[in-house]
Formats: structure tokens, sequence, C-alpha cells
């Protein structure tokens, strides 16, 4: 009798745990091999000649030789370090100074620019920088006209293609992103750290000079090193403003190489395997950096208080700044896309452009084939990767946080490893991989598939992980004591309890797959486009009016994607405010 | 010195205001040390925060020291660095980036007085061997111990030689003994400077053995100020006679009243009893505290004295706590607190007689018993 139970529950057990562990281990498989088989691949090719009909591909070392023995190794390395420090810092000095003005002081109307933050940074880059173009260009660029006429003079008072205007424009993009994360940084401190500089009769600016930038500070270098990689990997402004200088940087220069003809993937791979050294040290400093910070944590204060200082009537001219800062950010960009798409032809905002004022770049736009085609392969790529992305970091995340798996912490590095990853760096290592293993995703949407889920993978895992953290272990004990099955509690129950982490990673993963480009550029074929990469054809094609439409209508729809998901933030407070 | 009149804080809260402080006046003498003792909640820190700068009130008036710092009428507010008055957080608010010197030196270096580097020295080093921590001003702040922090707390607070020193609940993260023994250097550093000083607590032992005054607070307002002695043996409501020690309350009614000599007798539990109480009228409805202490134990028959309360009673329960016994005795049918020493050797089941003196029972009116208003 007691036999025949115990058999029972075993030969039950048994079955229970057999669809538990081909999920778990199909998602593991999945993870290593995104992760990692693309990037054996580059690494493989970058010591590979190019393979020709008459020569096949041989062993060599020559890419590395041309890539860093060559008089141009220290001209690149120096243009990208020069670009991506200067980008990071003047991200950092902005994001930093208006994240202390808004935690830190009554400016006025301020919770409104904490929910613009985020509009910058769902702005495609490449829209963001061919608005600066607009503006800034030596010859048609809106600025330098508006100065010309003040002063009388025809010199070009600002010109975007050069290392400082590549640096303005990636710099101010990014700048919300340091703002975001300074702002946590600031409101992870214990008010009673200032108030206690306050009271010894310190006065505003010397409390922020000695207590709170210094502590503050390890959040600083860390966001600092994600502000960097950020940087060193951007392609877009580099490609429009660098290259039409003649300034190369590491993303430019393996977009260079692998579009010359003859293409020279083992150069590009060269390049990149190095700049994927950089990234990942960065990385790898930055993520041990945050988890020793806590050498600063002190015994936090009871419940929360308010730290705002009153600055009497110096809260106005704040908020004057703060509306500069927006009108420069995204108002400015956003009316000279919208300008220059009311005209037929691309010109400057003048009396006589004022009457040819219509809706032809729209009309073109929308009738042109190719448009409808990449809307659709954007929306499927974007929701397509982003619900794959949930469920896969989902179990990912469960395994990691609920198991005792071996190897479990191994698997969140990887699953987080594609943030070191450029996005090119991605493209052009997805793309080798899958010339060399023929299973036909090729010069498919599949193809950018794989690349999206691989690089959006790190952004479903941090907010389901943050959810995850958050319910006891014991709800789900008490289901499987109910009796049910692993999947039907991980269905039942886990899913919906960690619903508001898979929302918000979910949201972010779509805006952010829309706005992809430097992934994109190296996988797609004619009729595999999407909408940033019309875009980006539209601007070599010269067809601006065309490509401010496109830019206008994108724009508008992401606006409204934020704002909903700021909406539905606060509903379910799954975006801190 | 500090004079607080009619002080309301209120805190911005979803679906209007909460009142954490409503109509809060009291005065501290130069020289004293003067404690807000209340529940959690009560507004107790914010109380102090307000009167630190930290927190804006809404109405009221604070002076310190001849200068009026803030006062709703005639729209001054003084920023907290311009108060000079020196405060120790709950959570210390040691900084970690700065070592023990540094960190007491602070004060010194900011602000608007400029002092020399020899003379910043000099008040720091004197200020960090009135705490006991001399010897250890080159060690990183981070690696001090509970009672090591909170008295480098306490040594920037004085380093600025403040008017007024606010201490919010400096001794509650530390463990018993040490609290013990801060609470008793505290008192000799007070004492000994003769620094004014706000001292906030929820434990009532503490305010007692700390204070030359405490104001017990209930629901952001005041509700009895006096010397800790007056507290204690004169609570005026059955909240503050409940909340300061444990008591025995008694339900009772005043049979006969002498406003000359404040005595009274009333019907209690316990049958009749010689009480104290003021303002007392015939068959008012009052409530009587009993200290447990004040409850005396014989096993035979104790000599009485003409006002004091006798009554027998049986033994419940009895737990000893070293220093001394707590007693649970049945009177008729209602149980009784009482301490005694522990050479009394009463099991639990056995007779005792029970002494109480009139002085020691306070009839409390019931009109203000805890009634919430
Ligand atoms: N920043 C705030 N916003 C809203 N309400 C607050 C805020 N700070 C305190 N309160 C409320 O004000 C009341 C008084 O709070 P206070 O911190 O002064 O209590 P306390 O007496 O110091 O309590 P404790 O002993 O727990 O420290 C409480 O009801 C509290 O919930
Ligand atoms: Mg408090």
């Amino acid at each position: 009798m007691t036999i025949i139970a115990t058999t029972a529950i075993f030969d039950s057990t048994r079955q229970r745990l057999e669809p538990q562990w081909i999920v778990i281990g199909v998602c593991i498989a999945l993870v290593v091999w995104l992760a990692l088989v693309p990037l054996a691949f580059l690494l493989w090719q970058s010591f590979l000649t190019p393979q020709t009909a008459a020569e096949p591909a041989r062993f060599t070392l020559e890419n590395y030789a041309a890539a860093y023995a060559s008089g141009e190794t220290a001209r690149l390395l120096g243009n990208s370090l020069t670009f991506a420090v200067g980008a990071a810092a003047l991200s950092f000095v902005l994001g930093t100074a208006f994240a202390w003005i808004n935690e830190r002081t009554n400016t006025a109307f301020k919770s409104l620019f904490l929910a613009l933050a985020l509009v910058p940074l769902v702005i495609p880059s490449v829209l963001f920088t061919v608005a600066w173009i607009f503006l800034a260009s030596p010859k048609i660029g809106i600025v330098n006209l508006v100065l010309q006429s003040w002063t009388g003079s025809d010199a070009a008072f600002v010109d975007i293609y050069s290392l400082g205007g590549m640096i303005w424009v990636d710099g101010l993009h990014y700048s919300p992103m340091a703002f975001l994360l300074m702002t946590a940084a600031f409101r992870s401190m214990d008010p009673a750290l200032e108030e206690a500089a306050l009271m010894s009769g310190a006065g505003l600016l010397q409390v922020a000079r000695r207590i709170t930038f210094r502590l503050a500070w390890p959040a600083a270098v860390a966001a600092l090193l994600i502000l960097f990689v950020r940087a060193i990997e951007s392609f877009e402004v580099p490609a429009l403003l660098g290259l039409p200088a003649g300034i190369e940087v590491y993303t430019s220069a393996i977009y260079q190489a692998v579009n010359k003809y003859p293409s020279e993937v083992g150069l590009a791979s060269a390049y990149a395997v190095v700049l994927l050294l950089i990234t990942a040290l960065c990385v790898y400093t930055q993520s041990r950096l945050s988890r020793h910070d806590t050498r600063f944590a002190t015994v936090t204060g009871k419940g929360f208080r308010s730290r705002r200082v009153d600055i009497g009537r110096w809260r106005y001219l704040t908020a004057a700044l703060f509306v500069l800062y927006f009108a420069v950010l995204v108002l400015l960009p956003f009316l000279v896309l919208l300008w220059s798409s009311l005209q037929k032809f691309y010109s400057v905002p003048s009396r006589a452009a004022l009457a040819t004022v219509g809706l032809d770049a729209y009309r073109n736009l929308l009738d042109h084939p190719g448009f409808a085609a990449s809307v659709l392969n954007s929306a499927l790529l974007s929701l397509g990767s982003a619900t794959f992305v949930m469920l896969v970091t989902s179990v990912i995340c469960w395994i990691v946080v609920r198991t005792r798996m071996p190897g479990r912490l191994l698997l969140d590095s990887l699953t987080s490893l594609p943030l070191a990853i450029p996005g090119l760096v991605l493209g052009l290592a997805v793309m080798v991989c899958y010339l060399k293993l023929d299973v036909g995703v090729y010069d498919t949407l599949w193809i950018m598939f794989i690349a999206y889920v691989t690089r959006f993978m790190p952004y479903g895992l941090r907010p389901t992980t943050t959810s995850m953290l958050q319910i006891h272990k014991e709800l789900e004990e008490s289901a499987a004591m109910s009796g049910a099955s692993w999947a039907t509690t991980f269905r039942r129950i886990v899913l919906p309890l960690i619903k508001p982490g898979l929302i918000a990673g979910w949201i972010y993963v779509v805006i952010v797959a829309v706005r992809e480009l430097s992934s994109s550029i190296l996988l797609y074929s004619p009729g595999t486009e999407v909408i940033s990469i019309t875009i980006w054809e539209l601007w070599q094609n010269g067809q601006y009016v065309e490509l401010s439409a496109a830019g206008v209508m994108l724009m508008s729809v992401l606006f409204c994607l934020v704002m909903l998901a700021q909406v539905a933030g606060r509903k379910f407070a799954i975006i801190e405010p | 010195m500090l004079s607080v009149r009619s002080l309301h804080v209120d805190y911005p809260a979803e679906g209007g205001a909460v009142n954490a402080v409503r109509d809060v006046s009291f005065d501290v003498a130069r020289g004293t040390f003067f404690t807000l003792l209340g529940p959690s909640g009560c507004g107790k820190t914010t109380t102090l925060r307000a009167i630190a700068g930290l927190e804006r009130p809404r109405r009221g008036e604070i002076e310190a020291d001849g200068r009026i710092v803030y006062s709703a009428g005639k729209d001054i507010f003084l920023a907290p660095n311009r108060r000079n008055f020196g405060m120790v957080f709950q959570s210390y608010a040691i900084w970690p980036h700065m070592n023990v010197f540094k960190n007491a030196a602070f004060p010194l270096e900011v602000g608007r007085r400029r002092l020399g580097r020899k003379e910043v020295e000099a008040k720091t080093m004197r200020v960090l061997a009135a705490v006991g921590l001399d010897d250890l001003a080159d060690r990183a702040a981070t690696k001090l111990s509970g009672g090591q922090q909170q008295r480098l707390a306490l040594a920037r607070a004085l380093a600025m030689e403040p008017t007024l020193l606010l201490l919010d609940e400096p001794l509650s993260n530390l463990d018993a003994k040490l609290r013990e023994r801060m609470r008793f250097e505290l008192t000799r550093l007070q004492r000994e400077l003769g620094v004014t000083t706000v001292y906030v607590t929820h434990d009532q032992s503490e305010a007692l053995a700390l204070s030359h005054a405490i104001a017990v607070m209930n629901e952001g307002r005041i509700v009895q100020i006096g010397s800790p002695a007056d507290i204690y043996q004169r609570p005026r409501d059955r909240f503050v006679a409940d909340f300061i020690g444990s008591t025995n309350l008694l339900d009772a009614t005043v049979i006969a009243a002498d406003a000359q000599t404040g005595r009274c007798r009333i019907a209690t539990a316990l049958g009749e009893l010689h009480a104290r109480g003021n303002g007392l009228s015939r068959d008012e409805a009052v409530v009587l505290s009993i200290r447990p202490e004040d409850v005396e134990l014989f096993d035979e028959p104790p000599a009485c004295a003409d006002g004091d309360n006798l009554c027998c009673g049986t033994v419940d329960a009895k737990v000893f706590l070293g220093d001394y016994l707590d007693f649970q005795v049945k009177v008729g049918e209602r149980l009784l607190l009482a301490r005694a020493h522990p050479s009394l050797r009463a099991a639990p089941g056995a007779p005792v007689h029970v002494r109480i003196k009139a002085d020691k029972c306070i009839a409390i009116s019931d009109r203000r018993a805890g009634s919430p208003e």
C-alpha cells in the first residue's frame, strides 16, 4: 500500500517536472546562443581574410595590423575617445545640474519636467541629428542664417560638421539619461545628511558642493561610464555629422569597412572586437561600482521627508532654464522638422517660403510604397521582439531569483551581456554569424528579430527582476501545495504578479525597438526596411521634406506612447516618478 | 530663551493636508533640558524640525534668544543655516565621505564666521575631547560603532556653540546597555555646558531621567507640560497617566471633595478610597491612577496612618524582574499591578494586605480624561 502510494507520488512529480525542464532548458539555451555565438563568429571572422571566388578565407593577423598598427589607429582611437568623453561629459553636466535643481529646490512646475524627461530619449537619433543639421549646418542652418542677418557678416558661426558639433548633438540628446540617473542617485540619499550640513550653517551651494555631490560620487562615476559607453557606441551622429567632415570613429569606421566594395568584414570585425573590449570593460566596472557603493550607504532617515530648499524668486529663473533646455532639446528640432515637412523642397523659413506651405511631403511619403511596408516591419519587429523578450526574460528571471540552480548568476550576467555590445557590433556579429550558418534567416525580417531580441534582453530582465524580488516565495509555494503544476503556477501566479514589471519592460522595449538603427543598418535588405532605416535612406537620397514628414509623424506617435506609458506607469506604479 | 507660540504645521497629502502639529506653545528656560514626549506619529519630530527651520509652519511664532526666527504674522522665516541651532538627527547623519575630525569641524568651516585653521582645530579637538572621541579624530566616519557615531553627531552639533541644541531620538538606535550609558553622558554634557536643549523621545523613562521639563504630546497637541515629578505623580489626564509608565487606572465616582486640601473620597471597584484631586465635585465620574510602586504589599496587616487606604487581596501572579518583583494582586474583582521588593515572600494564591497612601491616588476628572478632541 505504502509502496504503491510512494510510486504514484514519484511518478506524478516526474511528470510535473518535465515541461518545467523543457521550458527552462530552452530558455537557457536560447540566451546562451543569442549572447555568445554571434560574438564567437565575430572574433573568428576578425582573424580571416576576405573570402573571394578565387581564394578561400584563411587565417591572418592582417586585419588587426590594418586596424591597429597603421597611422589611422591613433587618429581613430583619439577621435572616438574625444567624441565619447566629450558627449558623456556634456550629458553629465547638463543632466546633473538639472537633476539637482529639480530634486533639491522648489523650482516652479517641476512635476512637469520629470514627465517630459523621457521624451527626448524616444526620439530616434537619426531624426535628432538631421534636425540639428537643419538648425546648424554652415550652409542651410537656421541658426547661422539668423546670426548672419543680425550681424550682417556671412561667416558660418556654427558648424555642426565638426567634432564639437558631434559632441553637442550627441551630448545634448542623451542628457536626459544623465538627468534620470542622477535624479535616482539624489533620491536615494538620506536627506538628514544634507539637513545636518544646513543646520551646521552651510548655505545651499555649500551643501551641494561639500555634501550632495560628494555623496553622489559613486553614482556619478557609474553614470559617466554608462554615458561614455552609450556615446562610444553611438552610430548616427558620427555617420551623419562626422563622415562628411572626414572625422571617423570606431562605429563609423566599421560601417565604412562593411559598405566598402569589396566589403572588408574582417577589418570591420577587428575594429569591432576592440570597441567591444572598451565597452565591456566600462560596463563591467560600472556594475562592480554599483555593487560596491553600499560603502557609502548609511542608515536612512525615518520616513519620507521633503528636502527641497525654498530658493525664493530664483525658482522662476530655474524654471526658465528648464524651459530653455527643453526648447533646445525637443521643441526646436521638432519645429524645424515640422517646417520643412510643410515645404515642397527644403528651404529655410522666409516669407516667400511661407506662401508655399502645403502637405505635399506627407502625400508623397504616404504614396511611397516602401514607407507603409517599413511601418509594418517596425510594428511587427517591435511588438514581436518586446513580447518574446518579456516571455524569455520572465523565465530567466524566475530561475535567477527563485531557484538554487548552479550557474544562475552566470545566466543573469549572460542575459545582461548585450548591454556591453554596441548596436553596430551586434549587427555585425549577427550578420557574420548567419552568413556562415546558412539557416535561411539572412535577408529576412528574422535576422533583425534575432538581433533585436539579443539587444533588448537586458532591458526586459531588469524590471522583471525588480518585480519578482518583491513577491514572496510562499505565494508560489501555496499554489504548488494546492496541486498546481509548475506551468500552471507560472502562468496563473508568477506572471500576473510580475505584471507591472512585464508591462514596464514591454513598453520600454517597444520604444527602443522603434528607434533602433545601428543594428538594423547592417542587417536590412530591400523589403525589410524599418522606419528608422527608411528615414536614413531618405536622407541619403536627399528627400529632406519627406524625411521631415516621416519624422514629424514618428515623433508625434512616440510622444503619445510615452505619455500613455507614464499614465499606465502611474496607474500600475511601475515607473517610478 | 526659546518660546514657541501657537505653532501649526501641515504636510500636504492626498485628499487634504495632514495637521501634524496643532496649536503647540511652550517656553524653554535658558540652560534647561526640555523634552517633547509622546507616542509614535504624534508630531514631535515635526515640532523639532519646525524649530530647526527644516519645516515651514503654517501659523505661529518661534523666538529664540531674543530673536524671532519664524513668525507667520510678521512674515519672518530665517533659513536653518542662519539660526545657529545644533541638531542631532535620529540617523545621526554622519557624513560617510569625511573622517571624524572633518565631520566635527564642518560647522566651523562653513557659514558666515570665518575662523583660522588653528582655531578650527583647537575648537574641534576640544569638542571631540568633550565626547571622548579625541583619539579617534583620524578614523573614517564609517568605521565608528553606533555609540561613537552618536557621540560624533553630538560633537558636531556642539562644535558650532549653538544657541539651542535639538536632539531627535538620539538614543533610539542604540542597544539597551549603551543607551543607559549615553543617557548619563548626555545629562552630564548638557549640565556642564549649560546649553539649552530640546529633546525628542517616545521613551518615557528617558524623558523622566533627563529632563528639567517635559511636554507630553498626543495627536499633534501638547497635553501636559511640567517637571518630570509633576508629570509622573500628577498626570493631568488618562492619556498622560497611561503613557508615562505603567499605571493602574480605575473608574470611580467622587463621594466627597474638599477644594481646600485637594483631598477627596471616591467610590471604586476596590471600595471607598481617599485620594487627591483638584477641582472635583460630588458625584463626578473620575479616573483613578495608581502607580504600581505605590501599591505597597504586606504579609501582615501594616501600620496605618490617617488617610492611608487599606484593603486585602490575593496574589494572582508574580514576575521576578531583577531589581524588583512585579505582582498582580486580585482585590475584589480587580487586578492591581504592584511593584515590590524581592524580599516579599507571598506566593501566588496567598492573601496579602495592600496599602496605598492617599497622596498616591490621583483622581483625574473624566471630562478631560483622554477624551479625544
Ligand atoms: N513628509 C510628510 N508628509 C506627510 N505627512 C507626514 C510627513 N512627515 C510626517 N508626517 C505625518 O505627520 C505626523 C507627525 O509625524 P512626526 O514625524 O512628527 O511624528 P513623531 O512624533 O516624530 O513620530 P516618531 O516617534 O515615529 O518619530 C504623522 O502622522 C506623520 O505621518
Ligand atoms: Mg520622529
